[in-house]
């Protein structure tokens, strides 16, 4: 028995973490957040250079053939080093591949993909917040594929979309097609680059893999968010910590004030029971598929509600210099912002849970 | 991660499920509060090395090799049936723990194995009026007079004051040392003169925490448990083994009691479960009990793979994050109720078990939530370990570093 994580997969969290604080220090996260695209093709090579985006690609497809659970962890890092870039999209772009590709699709994407050659992006949201395969309108008749796909992330450099189409299924879309329209949004999170997809038309092959492997790679998306927020909030409750032994008030530490040491106590208090609930999710996507959809909405809809907490009181302990542009603090807080909303809100996943229950 | 307990472990699991069905029935009403049923049940299932697994057999324990997946079993499923564990939590859960690790051996003769049969009752001498969080500071005074301690003072929210035959506490006997060494750890009988037992009556309307007054009160000079001075550390000394692998499978039987409730509670004509109000708020529950749930499983986890240096942080947030949560869920079964909240409650929370709730039961569970706050270290004092402990924050100003200002 064991629910912890094994050497490996420290060992994998120890590497990333060392990937991101030499690649992404606080002055190039700022410079890339500024920007404003989320996009750095440096930060993205040298993220291949580790095999970031070939984690849970087979093997057989050039890469590391590794669970959930292990991609998870990963994104919990991501999360903390507020790792900009198209690597959400991208996996599950990948995922949707290698669980619903044809034999084709995948020899064709999967090696790309898992080199970081060619970018994915899943293009599914629909206006209303339409997220779940059940709410998918976009027609897809004759090799052709007509529809509007909302808030899809890194869509303007990606190399090949995954598109959800109406009856729940999933339909690759290749840059540069005739009738693909691309428009990009200002979004809030600058570490994410969300744009418009209008597709009048466009060449599109469907994944032979139906409704299932949507399902499948929208609850992956939903771990893997719950596991980006989880290392946020840890990240925002360090840096906390940190800004709060240096700084004195009334000749004396921050942290010497109990209204502040117990404040920050009650976010890591919330916090830290979180661990478990996404490794619980992210084991079940993996092992237990009778639990796996409620374990995922259980992970989605808390992790990232609760992050987004952690990080409005983070903004008050770290008082005005917290609520400035100039503060690093934001990029966390606008990050998990994006986790709580993409995929559908805590409230929907809530009342996903209840329905899966059968209460 | 591997979730199964493997075949040997699920045979393990089918035997004591076995057992409980037929020595401890569901919904046998009223046997929880019969004691000679409960000292029967309790006898066989540690006959069968079911409870008591870390105290010798020649203590009256059953001796059982420590294994943290047979005790999480046990957990789940006593929890499950509402069976009980021991007879009186002070004696079984506090003084026998502390007598194996550092009482003398003619201690443990005498004391473990009427304790674990219940036929000695324990109530524990901890908390002072002027000490509370401030545990140390407490003063009721003891002094050696030949061969006897002589006890004077006052101790409080003594529970089981009442019908204790003895009490564990801790007394000053070394006024001259400085705070935490000055106190000792004394055993003494109940039934004596000069004591006396005050019921305190609580925000429930039940009674079952008392203050004990001392005076000239007797133990003999070698009912102390370790050296003089050394009572604090003593006080300390917890059990290791036995039931604290976390809250997980409480707080899921709580959740369940809930689910229940909304079930056959009405709102506006329709059960209260398909309310979206109340859906939101039990699936947001939900999810603080599964965290709960997988926080048991990594500390069960640990303690198997003994990597128990992991879970510190989860050790230390255990009892605010669980008390919390636990007062969310009565919160919802309070609004459940309605209008059946201006009830006085019924006393039933101390009872325990797993029978069906009534409406004044839940609100004898929601004003108990309370007491989750205060007792055991108060919500605030955790706070203060979680953050000094868990994520190295500076430690309170001590009242020694406090200068009155000029």
């Amino acid at each position: 028995m064991r629910f912890g994580l094994t050497e490996e997969q420290e060992l994998l969290q120890a590497t990333l973490r060392e990937f991101a604080a030499k690649e992404l220090p606080a002055p190039r996260l700022r410079e890339i957040f500024d920007a404003g695209s989320g996009w750095n093709e440096a930060l993205w090579r040298s993220a291949a250079g580790v095999g970031l985006q070939g984690l849970a690609v087979p093997e057989r497809y050039g890469g590391a053939g590794l669970e959930l659970l292990e991609l998870a962890l990963a994104f919990e890092v991501l999360g903390e080093a507020a790792m900009p870039g198209p690597f959400l999209g991208h996996a599950l772009a990948g995922l949707a591949l290698s669980r619903g590709g044809s034999d084709a699709q995948r020899e064709r994407w999967l090696p790309k993909l898992a080199s970081g050659e060619a970018i994915g992006a899943l293009a599914i949201a629909e206006s209303g917040d339409a997220w779940d395969p059940a709410e998918w309108s976009a027609a897809l008749d004759g090799g052709a594929v007509r529809g509007t796909k909302q808030l899809v992330d890194h869509a303007a450099i990606a190399d090949v979309l995954v598109v959800g189409v109406a009856g729940g299924g999933l339909a690759l879309v290749e840059r540069g097609a005739n009738g693909v329209h691309i428009d990009p949004i200002d979004g809030l999170d600058r570490t994410r680059a969300l744009a418009r997809v209008d597709l009048d038309g466009a060449a599109a092959e469907a994944l032979p893999g139906g409704r299932e492997v949507a399902d499948a790679v929208c609850d992956a998306g939903r771990i893997l968010l719950a596991a980006d927020s989880f290392g946020a909030a840890w990240k925002l409750i360090e840096m906390t910590v940190e800004y709060t032994l240096t700084r004195e008030q009334f000749g004396t530490l921050l942290a010497q004030f109990q209204s502040v040491k117990h404040e920050i106590a009650n976010l890591a208090a919330e916090t830290e029971p979180m661990r478990g609930l996404f490794w619980y999710a992210a084991h079940a996507f993996d092992h237990l598929p009778a639990e796996s959809a409620a374990a995922a909405s259980a992970a989605k809809a808390h992790v990232t509600d609760r992050a987004v907490h952690v990080s409005r009181q983070v903004i008050e302990l770290h008082g005005g210099i917290g609520f400035t542009w100039e503060s690093d603090v934001q990029f966390w807080a606008k990050r998990v912002l994006f986790d709580r909303s993409w995929l559908g809100g805590p409230r929907a996943h809530r009342e996903r849970l209840a329905m899966l229950e059968n209460w | 991660m591997d979730l199964s307990f493997g075949p040997e472990y699920e045979v393990f699991r089918e035997e004591v499920r076995a057992f409980l069905a037929e020595a401890w029935p569901a919904g046998s009403g009223g046997q929880e509060s019969e004691p000679a049923a409960q000292k029967r049940f309790i006898t066989a299932a540690a006959e069968r090395g079911y409870l008591y697994r870390s105290i010798p057999k020649r203590y009256g324990g059953s001796e059982q090799p420590f294994d943290p997946l047979r005790e999480t079993i046990l957990t789940e499923e006593f929890e499950r049936s509402g069976a009980p564990w021991q007879l009186g939590y002070q004696g079984v859960g506090m003084v026998v723990p502390t007598l194996l690790e550092v009482g003398a051996d003619w201690q443990r003769e005498k004391f473990i194995a009427p304790t674990l049969r219940g036929d000695f009752v324990w109530c524990q001498g901890y908390s002072e009026p002027g000490a509370g969080s401030d545990l140390a500071s407490l003063r009721s005074p003891a002094r050696l007079e030949g061969d006897e301690w002589v006890i004077n003072g006052h101790k409080i929210w003594t529970s089981d004051a009442d019908h204790a035959t003895h009490m564990f506490g801790m007394f000053r006997t070394e006024p001259d040392a400085p705070k935490h060494g000055g106190i000792s750890y004394l055993l003494l009988e109940m039934d004596q003169p000069g004591i006396d037992v005050r019921p305190l009556r609580q925000l429930t309307g039940a009674t079952h925490f008392f203050e004990v007054f001392f005076t000239d009160v007797r133990a003999p000079a070698d009912w102390i448990v370790g050296e003089r001075g050394q009572g604090w550390q003593v006080s300390r000394v917890n059990l290791k083994h036995e039931r604290n692998l976390g809250g997980g499978s409480l707080a899921r039987n709580r959740f369940r009691r809930l689910l229940d409730l909304a079930r056959r509670t009405p709102l506006h004509g329709r059960p209260a479960l398909e309310d979206p109000l109340v859906r939101d708020r039990l699936a947001a529950l939900d999810c603080h009990v599964r965290c709960l749930e997988t926080m048991t499983l990594r500390k069960v986890s640990a303690t198997y793979n003994d990597e128990e240096g992991k879970v510190g942080l989860p050790t230390l947030v255990n009892k605010l994050y669980g008390s919390q949560v636990g007062e969310q869920l009565v919160q919802l079964a309070y609004d459940l109720i309605g209008a059946d909240g201006l009830l006085a409650p019924t006393d039933s929370s101390w009872a325990g078990g797993s029978g069906e709730r009534s409406n004044t039961d839940w609100i004898d569970e929601y004003l108990y939530s309370l007491a989750g706050r205060i007792a055991a270290g108060s919500s605030n004092i955790q706070r203060n370990v979680i953050g000094e402990r868990g994520l190295g924050l500076p430690r309170d100003l001590r009242s020694g570093d406090v200068r009155p200002r000029s």
